[in-house]
């Protein structure tokens, strides 16, 4: 969906979220403690958050959201955050886009 | 039924009509009763010739006990010599021969009294086994069915299937998982072989992630059961987070093992221990919103007749969110076990896991321990 495109490609990191979802507040949390201030786009606010969603499960996504891009790419939901940041390897992928230390 | 003698050294050859009169010697109904044992007998493919069970039965009935209760065999006194002989009346012979056929009637009960008795008594243990068991779940403050429903007040013990299967499936999990200690600990006593190590080592952690596998099963069919640890003991619980153990604590168990980790695993180590801190704290506050949104939820519910019924779609996403923080929990302790057994060598993963299962072990022993230990007077 070029929606989905254009919103992941528009900032470093971006999160698809719910309002209601507790694990896409969960990611933004882990997010924020590495330095990171991702977009996060409610897709329930969305009035097209139909589609949106429909377009989040046909690019694999178990689950629609927490849909994380980083640099205009999928990197996948809570499960593949996790297993990256305790891999050691998520840390490199946001290392551009960390809030500089003051 | 006390029986009557009815064979005597004395008067035997004269004695025709004692046998007959069922009152004065109460044989009648022995005999009658014989007569379908006799059927078994046969069938039992025992010789029917008098005179190799007269013999027999002379040896059997000075061997008799007399603590059965079986009367049938009681009263009978050994035959005689006169017995012995091959001339004797037609009905002397068929008395002897149920004689006989009493005895082994005798011998069988006795040995299926034997029987009986052996399989009562191992009853009685398993029920206390039972009782025991029962009591020890009741302690722990067993699953009691879910809901506010009265009618299920005071009924003790698991209602839910899903939950009863976990329970005894968990019970099975950690008497496997000390076997599995015992043997790590023999095994790097032993100096094995560090392939055979590491197969120890990689069994010890697919066992870990049955566990998780387990518990994402029931976590399906009680969340809130999972979540509260009622499966562990109180010791465990007091640790618990998100329905198990912390991954940084794990981190903290495995610490003081690993002394001779080179400087790149040191590092690599440290940055697992942050990594793991973090998106435990991630998935902490988490929780605490989805805790809060769900208290929101169950406040907002509509009193219906008298009963409670929440917000239905709400609160079946609140559940099902629930349950993916025990799986994101759960996923988290996988990832931690796995990135270790990445780092460390073969023979420090062994210690690790050896140091983690002891670390359970004594944790499940000092809710006992505790509870047991000797109190001062008041």
């Amino acid at each position: 969906m070029d929606k989905i495109t254009r919103l992941a490609s528009e900032k470093g990191v971006v999160i698809f979220s719910k309002s209601s979802c507790c694990m896409c507040y969960t990611v933004n949390i882990l997010f924020q403690e590495l330095g990171v201030s991702p977009v996060v786009h409610e897709i329930d606010q969305d009035p097209e958050g139909r589609e949106m969603e429909k377009a989040l499960m046909r690019l694999g996504c178990n689950e629609p959201v927490p849909a994380v891009f980083i640099a205009g790419k999928l990197i996948g939901s809570t499960n593949e955050v996790m297993s990256l940041h305790l891999s050691g390897n998520l840390i490199p992928l946001v290392r551009p886009y960390q809030r500089a230390v003051s | 039924m006390e029986l009557h003698p009815i064979i005597s050294s004395k008067g035997m050859n004269s004695s025709s009509t004692q046998f007959v009169t069922p009152s004065r010697f109460g044989i009648y109904e022995p005999i009658h009763q014989l007569g379908t044992w006799g059927e078994n007998f046969k069938s039992n493919g025992n010789p029917n010739t008098s005179t190799p069970m007269i013999m027999e039965v002379d040896i059997k009935l000075d061997a008799q006990v007399q603590t059965s209760e079986d009367t049938s065999h009681r009263t009978f006194p050994p035959p005689t010599k006169y017995e012995q002989e091959a001339s004797k009346p037609l009905k002397l012979l068929q008395i002897q021969r149920r004689l006989v056929q009493n005895c082994e009637v005798a011998r069988k009960s006795r040995l299926w009294k034997k029987a009986y008795v052996q399989q009562l008594e191992s009853s009685r243990l398993k029920l206390v086994q039972l009782e025991q068991e029962l009591e020890r779940v009741r302690q722990q403050g067993s699953y009691i069915g879910g809901g506010v429903d009265g009618f299920q007040k005071g009924f003790c013990g698991p209602v839910n299937p899903g939950i009863a299967a976990f329970e005894m499936e968990y019970g099975h999990w950690v008497e496997e998982q000390t076997r599995q200690i015992c043997e790590l600990r023999s095994a790097l006593q032993a100096h094995i072989s560090d392939l055979e190590l590491r197969m120890l080592v990689e069994g010890g952690l697919s066992y870990y992630f049955e566990l998780f596998r387990m518990k994402s099963t029931a976590a399906k069919a009680d969340v809130f059961y999972i979540m509260s640890g009622m499966w562990r003991t109180a010791a465990e619980r007091f640790f618990f987070w998100i329905g198990g153990f912390r991954p940084s604590e794990l981190l903290k168990v495995l610490g003081p093992h690993l002394d001779t980790l080179t400087e790149s695993q040191n590092m690599e180590v440290n940055n697992l221990r942050q990594s793991c801190q973090q998106a435990e704290d991630a998935l902490t506050q988490g929780m605490e919103k989805l805790q809060s949104t769900l208290a929101e939820t169950v406040a907002a519910g509509q009193l219906v007749e008298g009963g409670y019924i929440p917000r239905i779609p709400t609160a079946m996403e609140k559940l099902e969110a629930l349950v993916s923080f025990v799986n994101q929990a759960d996923h988290l302790r996988q990832e931690t076990l796995q990135q270790m057994s990445r780092i460390l060598t073969t023979r420090q993963a062994a210690r690790g896991l050896l140091a983690l299962g002891e670390y359970f072990q004594r944790l499940r022993a000092s809710s006992s321990i505790w509870a047991t230990r000797p109190r001062e007077p008041a």
